[in-house]
């Protein structure tokens, strides 16, 4: 809300500067957001009359003025506005003054006539956001008078950011309220009389059972003249709280809402078609609203009706075709009030965002309507003449918002805040803020004023008092300290120490956003299904991710336009999959599935599954004068895998073949822990990689960060005392025979004794038989209790070359 | 008659002597004490000789042999220590480095600001007792909003552009969601922090649809707002780890706290920040997990990742965050 300091401080005045004042506001927890001049920048423009005025003599559209600004001799304008005539009170910019659009005044020649200076519109001096024609000034504006000083505009305008609890702060008088309080000042109430009543005109107004309207006050105001503008004091407040004079009617109601917090309505009454109904939209009904926009409305909403249907949405927009203009003569006026509970929401649903709106759904003070018709009543009479006829004030007490009386401990007190101020103190706060409060044995019985929605609980009242002592007076405090000693599993490997096993590898972590592009998505898992979101900051970031690859791709992307030619990166967090019913999951997604149970599921049916994925392209090391310059491959990122699992030191880990389109056919694996299948690693689908429209080779893996997570407490065993043997063999065998099969035929020929295999070299080539591969590999023997002798070598190497070669065919290389 | 054996000796010493010290290299050396002492060597044939001489005289002829043979090899010692250290220094002096090229091998990595920031608040609110929790991103109304005191259509919603997926879920719009969880399965006393992704339907220079939040809870049986200032204010002050930085707090509104506080920051007399929103637990998040209000009291406070990350390592854009630029993010290493 903003609002000018001057007409805040007609309501309270306290005895401190601007800033202080905006201090103030802010730690009684009404944000100032900022508070800049009210004045424009602009320089030497004064109040001025025009003397008189003709045509100029070479050019159609100008007309030369002798402007009288207070001087002894008249100074010759010349001005383009259709509205310049003779005695027009208006702005002088004289020469050697400025506009706030930066331009300076000189003496000018326009077409031969002499020009010393210019004739200004509002809009020109920024005092509005339009202004066809030059500036009208009331008939009795002191000629020669600085406009500045004129218009008041030595104020400041303060723009608070109000919390949507404090709807009471929502005017002139609920800010003031507040400051009393604060500095323990009155409120210097404004002086509000009933207006006599001049005519019986009455209108009638129906208001329907079980809507959102509670009270419905309204007159009708007959003989009015709104055809000219409203006066500069009602003009320059308005625009000060950012709200465009419209006509002295709407002005009025505008002005009365700002200072007394109560949204007001002014219909044109001849324009009224039989009763006014305050009823719930029927299905099918249509109101134009005065924004000019022509909506449907729903059977949930209360609107103002006439005979010819809806002609407004209570509390919330008017409509167009009973609209105040510069013709309207009788004027009926509406103070109503309207239950927050059910306007709530409405204003969204119609995307009618109005101050009074604003106003509704927060809570308008349901003491205020008879108020606020008077003082708007009285105001308009002044400035549009008419005579006023008498107040119609419907109301339904049983539906009146009331605030529950309230026991406010003073051991709650000490315990909720901390501190133990008088009795005295907290009565006093409570007697400015309004709070009606009689002492108990335990503290205090509190009722709240009409107007403080936001009372309702003991904690409620107890935040007033921190909030008027402030809470930068209260002492900062350690509570008493009971230290927990807490478990600390062995077994468990934090997520941190993974992506510190990654940085030290020479991963980079990212963070990329959960929602992205469907189609990607639907090319990297197109066997998942995602979950789409119904409002999307936009297309691209439409459906929730169901793979941490596609964040990592466009990473990759991203940084190969800025000149990048390696990269490795990861990323941790939650990927989703929707409806798991419809689309079955493969081994993978559902042994994730299981291993994160329902811990991240909540009741949504979506599993949300913490994920690790990675991503390596280009070269493996750092450019150098020494070092690798091969690119990393599935072997290196594959190591770099293995080096997690190790940190886990869990079940064993294996890779197995796997079906992922998302990889190259020749080149992917599923990773499987303990017989589940917790993630995969692979080079990116060439096919893929072409449609990314990426010109490197990529590898990728995601993995369960779950499976990652679980380790073993290490139980350590002796060592052999006795040296060990080392026997190399080199194997011819089909290359369609993996490692794996190998080695586990290994193992199984020497169970006791071997106690590692190293594989030191792979082959295949011109020098060996087409489809065949040499394989070397060194055994290392060892016995626990004795030195081993090498007719036993021998022995188990001639066993397992002979069980290699039964059950692989591979023969040994001599 | 020959010469006496001593005296051929003696010049036998004075001529290896010079040959010895004339040998300028390991070889050389080699060659000269073959040439004294090998087999067919000088002394050998001179120890030989000794076989002609009398009975009588051999002891001693053999005495003065040897003890010349000693005399040699000492000399043949002395200097292959002498050349061996001339070899290795001049070894040495050719595996000479160019000590200033960079280190071979390896590559930078490091971990993402947000990480480093939320490691850093959960490693100063450990010491107190805080224990980390998580918790879904897709979310229920109940635990984002109801179970929160923010009941439909509250205008508090409003403050949250929500982003939904069909009318009961959606992408949580703060951890607070996780304080109803933990509460729903862990008794007080309780200390935990909560960090995670928070989404909000805005994007701009200041907005990011997706950022981080770290959630607090801290209930026990007496916690009042003077403490959960004193605690507030001793993190940021470690957190910011500089000398002048002052903290203020200010009421505010958040359904689930009452009273409520906005905490502001300011480092070396710039302007004032706002970093976090914290308050008293409301009662009725209290009664909706269970928890007697009578008996517990507590404090809850959400703070913004990355504004605390812009501040501590003065980032001045919050989009940097998400566009994973390798040459912002190595910053960081």
């Amino acid at each position: 809300m903003k609002f000018s300091e001057k007409w805040l401080r007609e309501w309270v005045n306290p005895a401190v500067d601007t800033e202080a004042l905006g201090e103030q506001l802010t730690f009684l927890g009404l944000e100032v957001d900022e508070i800049v001049s009210a004045a424009p920048d602009f320089k030497g423009v004064v109040v001025a009359r025009i003397d008189s005025i003709e045509q100029h003599p070479d050019a159609d559209r100008l007309r030369v003025c002798q402007v009288d600004f207070g001087d002894s001799e008249l100074v010759q304008v010349v001005c383009g506005a259709p509205n310049a005539r003779q005695g027009l009170v208006t702005a002088l910019a004289q020469v050697g003054g400025q506009l706030p659009s930066g331009m300076k005044l000189k003496k000018a020649k326009l077409r031969g006539a002499v020009s010393m200076g210019m004739l200004c519109s509002s809009s020109e001096l920024e005092l509005s956001d339009q202004g066809e024609g030059i500036m009208e000034l009331p008939e009795n504006a002191p000629v020669g008078t600085d406009l500045a000083v004129y218009l008041e505009l030595d104020d400041s305008i303060i723009d608070i950011d109000l919390t949507p609890d404090r709807g009471d702060c929502l005017s002139i008088r609920g800010i003031a309220r507040d400051l009393c309080a604060k500095n323990d000042l009155p409120l210097q109430l404004r002086e509000i009389n009933e207006v006599t009543v001049q005519v019986d005109a009455e209108y009638a107004v129906v208001v329907e059972p079980d809507n959102a309207c509670v009270r419905y006050a309204g007159r009708m105001v007959s003989g009015v003249s709104v055809g000219g503008s409203s006066p500069n004091w009602m003009v320059e407040r308005l625009r000060r709280a950012g709200v465009r004079s419209i006509n002295p009617a709407v002005d009025v109601t505008n002005y009365v809402m700002l200072e007394l917090g109560q949204p007001m309505h002014a219909f044109d009454a001849d324009k009224l078609q039989g009763p006014i109904q305050v009823r719930l939209a029927r299905a099918g009904e249509r109101v134009l609203l005065l924004d000019g926009r022509d909506v449907a409305l729903d059977d949930e909403t209360t609107i103002i009706a006439d005979d010819s249907g809806p002609i407004g949405i209570a509390g919330i927009m008017g409509g167009e075709s009973t609209a105040v203009d510069e013709n309207t003569t009788n004027i009926f006026f509406e103070s109503a009030l309207f239950l927050p509970e059910i306007i709530a929401g409405k204003p969204r649903r119609y995307s009618a965002h109005s101050e009074s709106a604003h106003r509704f759904e927060r809570g308008v003070d349901p003491a205020g309507q008879r108020e606020a018709l008077e003082y708007a009543t009285g105001l308009l009479k002044n400035i549009a003449g008419g005579k006023a006829g008498p107040v119609a004030d419907w109301q339904n007490s049983e539906r009146m918002p009331i605030r529950p009386t309230v026991e406010v401990r003073n051991s709650r007190l000490q315990r909720v805040l901390g501190i133990s101020p008088s009795s005295s103190v907290v009565e006093t706060i409570y007697q400015r803020l309004g709070i009606n409060c009689t002492a108990t044995d335990a503290g205090w019985t509190v009722d709240a004023p009409s107007y403080r929605y936001d009372l309702a609980i003991e904690e409620d009242y107890l935040e007033e008092i921190a909030r008027v002592l402030g809470y930068d007076s209260l002492p900062r405090t350690f509570p008493a300290h009971r230290p927990i000693f807490r478990a600390v599993p062995e077994t468990r490997v934090s997520p941190l120490a993974v992506k510190l096993r990654l940085v030290a590898q020479g991963y980079q972590e990212v963070v990329t956003y959960s929602f992205v592009e469907a189609q990607q998505q639907q090319s990297l898992r197109p066997d998942l299904q995602a979950l789409p979101l119904a409002n999307p900051i936009s297309s691209e970031l439409g459906v929730m991710r169901t793979t941490l690859i596609g964040g990592l791709v466009s990473t990759l992307q991203k940084n190969l336009a800025r000149q990048t030619s390696a990269l490795a990166v990861f990323e941790t967090g939650l990927r989703f999959l929707a409806n798991p019913d419809n689309a079955p999951l493969s081994e993978l997604d559902e042994f994730i599935a299981a291993a994160h149970g329902d811990d991240l599921q909540s009741d949504t049916g979506v599993h949300q599954q913490n994920m690790l994925a990675g991503l390596v392209a280009g070269r493996r090391h750092a450019e150098n004068w020494n070092s690798d310059t091969t690119p990393a491959d599935f072997y290196s990122v594959k190591a770099d895998i293995e080096s997690l699992f190790h940190q886990a030191n869990g079940l064993p880990v294996t890779f197995e073949p796997t079906e992922l389109d998302l990889l190259h056919p020749g080149q992917r694996a599923g990773i499987s822990v303990g017989g589940h299948v917790v993630g995969f690693v692979g080079a990116l689908n060439p096919t893929l990689q072409r449609s990314l429209d990426l010109d490197i080779t990529a590898i990728v893996f995601e993995l369960s960060l779950e499976a990652l997570s679980s380790s073993r407490v290490p139980k350590a065993t002796g060592m052999s005392k006795f040296p060990q043997v080392r026997r190399d063999i080199a194997l011819l065998v089909d290359d369609s025979v993996p490692y794996q099969a190998i080695v586990d035929i290994v193992r199984e020929n020497a169970p006791t004794i071997l106690r590692d295999v190293k594989v030191f070299d792979v082959y295949q080539g011109d020098k060996l038989p087409e489809g065949k591969k040499s394989m070397a590999l060194g055994l290392i023997l060892q016995e626990f209790s004795r030195t081993l002798e090498d007719k036993e070598v021998e022995k188990i190497v001639t066993k397992i070359v002979a069980a290699l070669e039964a059950a692989h065919g591979a023969v040994l290389r001599v | 008659m020959t010469q006496p054996i001593s005296l051929d000796l003696d010049n036998l010493i004075t001529e290896a002597s010079g040959m010895i010290a004339d040998a300028g290299s390991i070889d050389a050396l080699e060659n000269a004490r073959v040439e004294l002492l090998g087999k067919k060597g000088r002394l050998t044939g001179v120890l030989k000789s000794i076989g002609s001489l009398p009975v009588e005289e051999k002891p001693a002829a053999g005495q003065a042999v040897n003890k010349a043979k000693q005399a040699v090899q000492a000399l043949v010692d002395e200097r292959r220590l002498v050349l061996d250290h001339a070899e290795l220094a001049e070894k040495l002096k050719s595996d000479a480095l160019d000590i200033t090229l960079p280190g071979a091998g390896g590559q930078a990595g490091g971990l993402h600001p947000i990480t480093l920031t939320i490691e850093r608040i959960s490693a100063l609110f450990a010491q107190l007792g805080f224990e980390t929790s998580i918790g879904p991103e897709i979310e229920d109304d109940y635990h984002n909003f109801e179970a929160l005191n923010i009941p439909a259509h509250h205008p508090a919603r409003a403050m949250h552009d929500t982003f939904y997926f069909d009318i009961n879920r959606l992408l949580r719009t703060h951890t607070s969601s996780v304080q109803i969880r933990y509460m729903e399965t862990v008794q007080p006393p309780l200390r935990v922090i909560a960090p995670g992704r928070v989404y909000r339907c805005d994007s701009d220079m200041t907005h990011s649809p997706m950022f981080h939040q770290v959630e607090g809870l801290l209930v026990d049986r007496d916690i009042a707002l003077t403490d959960l200032m004193g605690h507030l204010e001793a993190f940021l002050k470690l957190f910011f780890d500089q000398d002048d930085c002052e903290i203020r707090f200010r009421p505010s509104y958040f359904p689930f706290t009452e009273p409520s506080a906005e905490v502001d920051i300011r480092i070396n007399k710039g302007p004032w920040l706002e970093v976090l929103g914290s308050g008293i637990v409301h009662p009725s998040v209290f009664q909706s997990v269970g928890i007697d209000t009578e008996q517990f009291t507590g404090y809850a406070f959400g703070m913004g990742v990355e504004r605390l990350a812009m501040l501590r390592y003065g980032v001045n854009d919050l989009r940097l965050f998400f566009e994973n630029d390798m040459r912002f993010l190595s910053q960081f290493h």
